[in-house]
Parts: structure tokens; sequence; C-alpha cells
């Protein structure tokens, strides 16, 4: 069984992790939204970059997203041995 | 624990599935080239077909204990329940009408796109593995434990039984839909043939074979999805891969846009649309005189012909169609009116963003609602409970999103190329219009009308329906019928799943989370699972009933299920996990709070016309969401802290190994 200090510090990376997935969703979708009318005058292979954010670029980034939180608490499970058999 | 031969011989038995999926395909080309098979026999057989499969999964996967009726046993692997989540989620809207709202409303229907794809990772980090390391069986279980009492448990019910059953009627509409237009049979049979196809499996398996069948159900439909465009891509530009080739489309689109904003013959026609709008609204205020008025020009009309004209006929269509009433005539000139309007302005640029603040306020806030409302479905959730392990629940949540992009990144390129060639109609000749476009002209799903009398085609002379441009590409591509024919079964393939997972959810929230646990507590598991399969049975003909009236608000009732969702469930879930802190009396205020305030909203700016900062009813959650959250955090503080238990179970859910004291199985 861990101490609650352990526990505690457990649950303060997973809260810093999850704060920084949440600030990455909200600068590829909000942020990008809001500047859209800008990064359009940048224009890759036909696709103007702002519409292409919310086409399809945030899009990729949330699964990032959840593969890299999935996979860093898999390794913070296992730090603190509260991984399941 | 995770089962490896299991998920071994999962995926053994759905490749031999996918490869028997294309071989029909093959067999049914072969008979379409060689035996002239009738479009109407290819329909029957994808229709009979694939219901027969999605029926003997559901045999194959009958049951009667408890854990399987509800959560599939638990022992659905990541990337199985990643493909049942991606066709439980995606409905008859996102497969047959994303694309071409898309396609008509250029940047503004990106807020469709992220919105239902970035709620996915609210689900995945804050509440997905915390409530499959609770374990239970519903959100309603979940409210219960954390915060203790029958109060909590039934707003959970209620909040459930709004959202889901709008959105289950919408989904037995889109069957109908399908269904009469794959068969040409009436509406109303097709809403009970599909019936048949959803109860067939959840009736006799519930959550296990539900989640075999739309595993079974999203390979139809992404396959369904990406042949057609694919071709088309082929075709435009010699690259396969439409999701990156579409680029050109989108410059052709703008330019063209560019160039008719000035035309003269497009002016003409926008004047047409103009005067037209200032005709329904000058009858709009009229009424209800107006409205009398018509009715009996038209009558007028139909007495002094001689029977037996054949212009009585066209007349007696007009008197059917109508509006029965001052009031319906309210609606539908009002409609009528907007259309008109809209069609009497320049076109838009395709990729830029709202150019005035309100517009950006209302994409924002619309997106914003959308990702909370998916992370607080309760059909989506539910399918959380369904891994093995809290692990596995994280890794299935990017599965599930991995497989709806799939279709979600080929919508973009669905709707450029539908565009682009919608485009490329103007300026034909009236008599020279390709096949495609005089065959949805039957069916009322483009319009396209000379409106100056010049025999040439105009941009504003073009009308499209949303769902036109899944549904035409097929034929746009030069594909045989076998191909249209099969993207009507994945409509119904992504129709038929979402029912089924509504279906499961509405019934275990009144037999489990109502009868069971604040009625009866003393039935036994068999007796459950049986009153849980009556149920199914019969909020499935409700459903079914309702659906059958085809009532117009249907379509909007769905937007706002997402608004409710996120006003009223998402912010009692984050909390009850991250705020330990949390209490019974601010989670009741704050739901009680945001869902009134919702409604309030939702009811003054959809029909008495209030509008706060440009915010319209679909993203109306924006102003109960966030007082939820404010209400139920100053409602806990004022109030006693949970006790010691709930505060220990909290501690438990927060990390992976360790007993939950309400989550134990049964």
């Amino acid at each position: 069984m861990l101490s609650k200090e352990q526990l505690e510090s457990y649950w303060r990376e997973n809260r810093n992790l999850m704060l920084l997935v949440l600030l990455i969703w909200f600068l590829v979708s909000y942020g990008a939204a809001l500047i859209s009318g800008f990064l359009n005058k940048i224009v890759i292979f036909g696709f103007p970059l702002g519409y292409y954010m919310g086409a399809q670029g945030a899009l990729i980034v949330f699964l990032l997203l959840i593969v890299f939180y999935a996979k860093t608490m898999e390794n913070v499970d296992k730090k603190y041995g509260v991984e399941e058999d | 624990m995770v089962d490896k031969g299991f998920a071994e011989r999962l995926k053994k038995v759905y490749a031999i599935y996918t490869g028997g999926l294309i071989f029909l395909l093959i067999l049914l080309y072969l008979g379409e080239k060689l035996f002239n098979l009738s479009p109407a026999f290819i329909g029957y057989v994808f229709l009979f077909g694939t219901i027969a499969v999605y029926a003997a999964i559901g045999i194959i996967s009958r049951t009667g204990q408890v854990a399987e009726y509800y959560v599939a046993g638990r022992r659905v692997p990541a990337v199985f329940n990643g493909m049942a989540t991606a066709a439980d989620w995606m409905s008859a809207a996102s497969f047959i009408g994303m694309a071409g709202a898309l396609a008509l409303q250029g940047y503004n229907g990106l807020a469709f796109i992220m919105g239902w794809t970035g709620g996915y990772v609210l689900l995945g980090v804050l509440i997905a593995p915390y409530l499959r390391k609770f374990g239970a069986y519903t959100i309603p279980d979940f409210l219960d434990a954390r915060y203790g009492g029958k109060l909590p448990r039934f707003v959970g019910i209620v909040a459930t039984l709004i959202v889901s059953f709008t959105y289950l009627v919408a989904q037995i509409t889109g069957v109908g839909i399908i269904a009469s237009r794959l068969l040409g049979l009436p509406f109303e049979v097709g809403v009970f043939v599909g019936l048949m196809g959803i109860l067939v499996c959840s009736f006799l398996g519930g959550m296990k074979a539900v989640t075999w069948t739309q595993v079974a159900q999203y390979i139809v439909l992404i396959i369904a999805y990406l042949i057609p465009v694919t071709v088309l891509s082929f075709k435009y530009t010699g690259n396969p891969i439409s999701q990156i080739s579409y680029g050109f489309a989108l410059q052709g689109i703008e330019q063209r846009f560019a160039q008719l904003k000035d035309d003269p013959k497009e002016i003409e026609v926008r004047e047409i649309h103009k005067k037209r709008a200032e005709e329904l609204k000058a009858k709009i205020a009229a009424l209800p005189e107006s409205w009398e008025q018509g009715k009996k020009e038209l009558e007028q009309q139909l007495n002094a012909l001689p029977p037996g004209d054949p212009k009585r006929a066209e007349i007696e269509k007009k008197l059917k169609e109508y509006p029965k009433s001052p009031a319906e005539a309210k609606e539908k000139w009002t409609d009528a009116m907007k259309k008109a309007t809209e069609a009497s302005k320049p076109p838009k640029s395709y990729t830029a963003p709202p150019s005035d603040t309100k517009g950006m306020v209302n994409f924002l806030a619309l997106m914003l609602m959308l990702m909370l409302g998916t992370a607080g479905l309760p059909h989506v959730i539910m399918r959380f409970y369904t891994t093995p392990t809290v692990r596995e629940a994280r890794t299935s949540a990017g599965w599930a999103l991995f497989f709806i992009l799939l279709l979600y990144i080929t919508a973009p390129a669905y709707a450029a190329f539908g565009r682009y060639e919608m485009l490329n109609l103007v300026g034909k000749a009236f008599n020279e219009l390709p096949d495609w476009v005089q065959k949805w002209a039957k069916v009322n799903l483009i319009t396209i009308k000379d409106l100056n009398g010049d025999g040439i085609v105009q941009f504003a002379e073009i009308a499209i329906h949303p769902d036109m441009v899944v549904l035409a590409t097929p034929e746009i591509a030069g594909l045989p019928y076998v191909i249209a024919g099969f993207v009507a079964a994945g409509g119904l393939a992504a129709a038929l799943s979402t029912a089924d997972g509504l279906l499961i959810t509405i019934s275990n929230a009144i037999s489990h989370d109502l009868y069971y646990k604040m009625i009866n507590p003393n039935l036994s598991p068999s007796t459950r699972v049986k009153i849980g399969k009556a149920l199914l049975l019969v909020v499935a003909l409700i459903g079914a009933y309702v659906a059958s009236f085809r009532l117009a608000i249907i379509v909007e009732l769905v937007a706002w299920a997402f608004s409710l969702a996120a006003a009223s469930l998402f912010p009692a879930l984050v909390l009850g996990i991250w705020d330990k802190r949390m209490n019974k009396q601010g989670a009741i205020a704050g739901m009680v709070v945001g869902l009134t305030v919702t409604i309030i909203y939702l009811y003054l700016s959809r029909f008495k016309g209030v509008e706060l900062f440009g915010i319209k009813p679909i993203a109306s959650g924006i102003f109960g969401m966030p007082l939820n959250f404010i209400v139920a955090l100053v409602v806990s503080r004022l109030t006693p802290p949970p006790p010691q238990n709930i505060q220990e179970f909290v501690d438990n859910i927060r990390y992976p190994k360790g007993a939950v004291r309400a989550g134990a199985e049964e």
C-alpha cells in the first residue's frame, strides 16, 4: 500500500499532465479558430492553413494527445506501482 | 485481466467477415454487369443481407447474465471497444449529413468536425478511466455512489432519458428514410424493418450483442464511406488518397466564387430571390388573412377548371401541400423566407472563418457545447464500462477517436468535391445536365430551376440538400449501382448501431437505475435482465411511434441534446472525479440550474427570437454549463464536506489498483 504522500504525488503528476493535454487541446481548436483568418494566408498544397486546422489538423492532434496521455500514465502507474495486473 | 487468446480469435472472426463482405460486393458487381440485376434487387440483398448478419451476431451473443447484459462481461479489448464506440457514436447524421453540411456552410461547418472529435480528449483524460475504475453499469450509478442517495441518481436518470430519447427518435427516423430510399418502401414500413434490425441484436444479448454487432457495423460503414470518395479523388487527381488531395478543389471553389460574385446573370437571379423573400415577409406580416386568401385563390383556380383538365392535378397537389393552419404557414413561410434571403446574397468564401464577432462567438460556443456534450453523452460513456481494465479504458478512447477520424478527416474531402462538382454545373445549359442531377432532382435532394429563364444554370439557381453530397458521389464518380447501394447500407449501419446503443442506455436507465435501484431492490438477476428486455421492446416501439410523425423539430432536438448533456451531466461527472470537496448539495444544485437555464434559453431563442451575444439555440448550453460549474462549486463550499467514506471512494477511483467499494461485480 502506498503512503498518503505518494498517492498525492501520483495525483499531482496526473493533474499536471491533464492540464498540459487540455492546454494543447485548447490551442489547436479554439486558438487556431480565433486566428484562422491569419493562418489562411499560409497555403500548403492548396490547403489554407486555418481551414486545414479545423478540418483535419486539430483532429490529428486530438488523437496524438489521447495516445500521449495513455502512454505517459501507463509509465506513471508503473512508477508508483499502481498498475493493474 | 486482458484475455489474449480471446482478442486473437476476435481478430480472426472479423477478418473473415470483412473478406466475406468484399466477396459479396464483387459478386453483386458481377451480377449487375453480367445479369443486369435490378437496383431494387441489389437494395434488398444489402438491406436483408446486412440485417441477417447483425441478427446472427445477436443470436450467437444472446445472454441472460447481468454483467454480460449490461457491460458485455467487461472483456472487450481496447481496439474492438474503439470500433464499437465509433459505430455507437457515428450516427446517420455523421455518415450522410455531415459532409453535406460542410459543403454548404464552408468554414462554419467545421464546428461540427472539431466539436464531435475534441470531446474524446475530454473523455479519455477527464472521465473514462475513472468511471471504468469505479466499474458500475450506468452514469446514475456513479452519481448515486459519488454523491450519495437517491436524488442525485434520479436527476441523472432524468438527464439521461431526455438526452438519449430525442437522439433515439432521430436515429429511427434516419433508418426509415434510408430504408425507404434504398427500396422505395413507404417511410413507415422502412421504420419497422429497421426496428427489427435494431431489436434483433439488442433484445437477445444486451450490451454484449450490441458491442459485437457494432464492430461489424463499423466495418460496413467505413468501407462504404471510403470507396466512392477514393475513386473520385483518383479520377480528379490521380491520387487515391482523398484526405490529402482535395486542396485543388478548395482553390477551385474559391476562384469560382470570386468570379461569380459580380457576374451580372448571378446578380439578376439574386434579385429574384430577394423579391421572393420580400413577398414572403409581407405574407407573414398579413397572417392570418394572407393564409385564408392564398387558400381561397387555390380553391377558386381549381373550381374554374373543368373536370378532367390535366392542370387540375397540379393545383390539387398545391392544395395538399398548402399549410394546414396559419401557425403552420408562419413556420413554413419563415423558413422559405430565410432560404430566399440566404440565396439572395453573393456566395461567401468557402475557407474563411466568420467575419463578424457574433458569428465567431457562436462558432466557438457551438464547438465547446459539442465537445462537452460528447463527453457527457450517456450512451458513449457507457461503452467505457465494457473494457477489461483502466489502462484499456484510456487506450480505448484513443482507438475510438482513431476509428472516428477515418471518417471525419474524409468528410472535408467529400464536402470539397461535392461543392466543386456543383460549381461545375454553373454555366451549363439546362438540357445538358448530367444524369445524376435529374435522378436526385426527382426526390428533391437537388433543386435547379431556371429562375431568370435564360436556359443556363446560375449558381444562385441551385439548391441542394446536405444528404445529397455523400449519396450522389458514387454516381458522380461513375461507379456501378452496387456501390450506391452499399453506401446506403453503410448509412443504415451507422443509424442502426447508434440506435442500438441508445436503446440499451434508455432501457438500462429505467430497468436498472429507476426500477431495480430505486423501487424494488429485491429482484433476482434473471428477472432484472428480463425486465430490461421487456423495456427495450417498449422503448423501441414508443421511439418508432414518435418517429412515424416525422416532426421537423427532431433534427434540431438532436443538436440540443449536446447542449443539455454539456450543461447537466458533464460538470457533475468531472467535478465528482476531480474535486474531492464536491458534495451532494453542490452537484444537485449545479445540475438543476444548468439544465433549467439551458432549457429556458433554448425555448426563448428558438420560439421567441431572443438572442444573447449571437448565440443560436444549437449552442444554448453555453450559459447553463458554466453556471452549473459555478453554482456547484459555491454551494458545495457553503455546505458540509462529503462524508469520509465518499472521500475514500474518490481516492479509490483515482488509482487504477485497489478496491472500490461500490464497484463490486455481481
